[in-house]
């Protein structure tokens, strides 16, 4: 689909959106394996080692970090800054390029 | 179509300005998570933080915000593709189905992690 920058950021953010949806069935999960004692501490901190966990865990941070900072965008936004056409297709841009950084950084911290 | 009756404050306005206030609360909940497991946890650090009332009133308020989000967001999702004139009555049938089982979804990530801030 051939579609312009804005419209992009503006698919991801919802499709991001629906996975965390999903994706915060997990994040609860793992907060009540934390919680509940120190065994399910050690056992949920043994599966969180597993590369299969950890691409789960890494999706999810993803999807977390470009809602985030398309969000951010959207508030700035709101403050009337960057409304025109140019300053939107900067904005989208932006978007994409500081959350893949974000993302490669949460990956690191993962591994 | 009945999109309007499933918003979540009956008002476009109303709705903006929550997902604006609940996506804030969301994002400083996360970064204060984040924040906390970048400086490493045992289970010891990590039990004691959620014991502490404040952490367990922040935590609450995230998921409610969550809630709260997450049924905008995708009522703005649903209402754009599944619709009736998208697809005809389906789309109607469609998405108030799945409105149901995104209510019942978040009512139980509520109520699940109240038990876990309050049950163990």
């Amino acid at each position: 689909m051939r579609l312009p920058i804005t419209a992009w950021s503006s698919i991801t953010h919802r499709a991001s959106g629906v996975f965390l949806f999903v994706g915060m069935a997990v994040l609860i999960w793992a907060l009540d394996a934390s919680l509940r004692s120190p065994e399910s501490f050690a056992s949920l901190q043994e599966c969180l080692s597993s590369p299969l966990a950890k691409l789960v865990i890494w999706a999810i941070l993803a999807g977390l970090i470009y809602h985030s900072v398309a969000g951010v965008k959207h508030l700035i936004m709101d403050c009337g800054i960057g409304e025109t056409m140019e300053g939107g297709r900067l904005g989208a841009g932006l978007v994409f390029a500081l959350s893949a950084v974000l993302i490669v950084l949460a990956g690191v911290w993962i591994w | 179509m009945v999109t309007a009756a499933t918003s979540y404050g009956r008002s476009g306005v109303a709705d903006w300005i929550a997902q604006r206030v609940s996506g804030i609360i969301l994002l400083a909940y996360f970064l204060f998570i984040g924040y906390v497991l970048l400086s490493g946890v045992d289970y010891a650090s990590w039990k004691a933080l959620f014991a502490q009332t404040w952490v367990k009133i922040f935590s609450l308020m995230a998921v409610l915000s969550l809630a709260a989000h997450a049924w905008i967001g995708l009522w703005s999702v649903l209402t754009d593709y599944l619709t009736e004139r998208m697809m005809g009555t389906t789309g109607n049938v469609l998405r108030l189905v799945l409105q149901v089982l995104i209510g019942i979804t978040l009512f139980v990530y509520v109520v699940w992690t109240v038990q876990i801030l309050w049950g163990y």
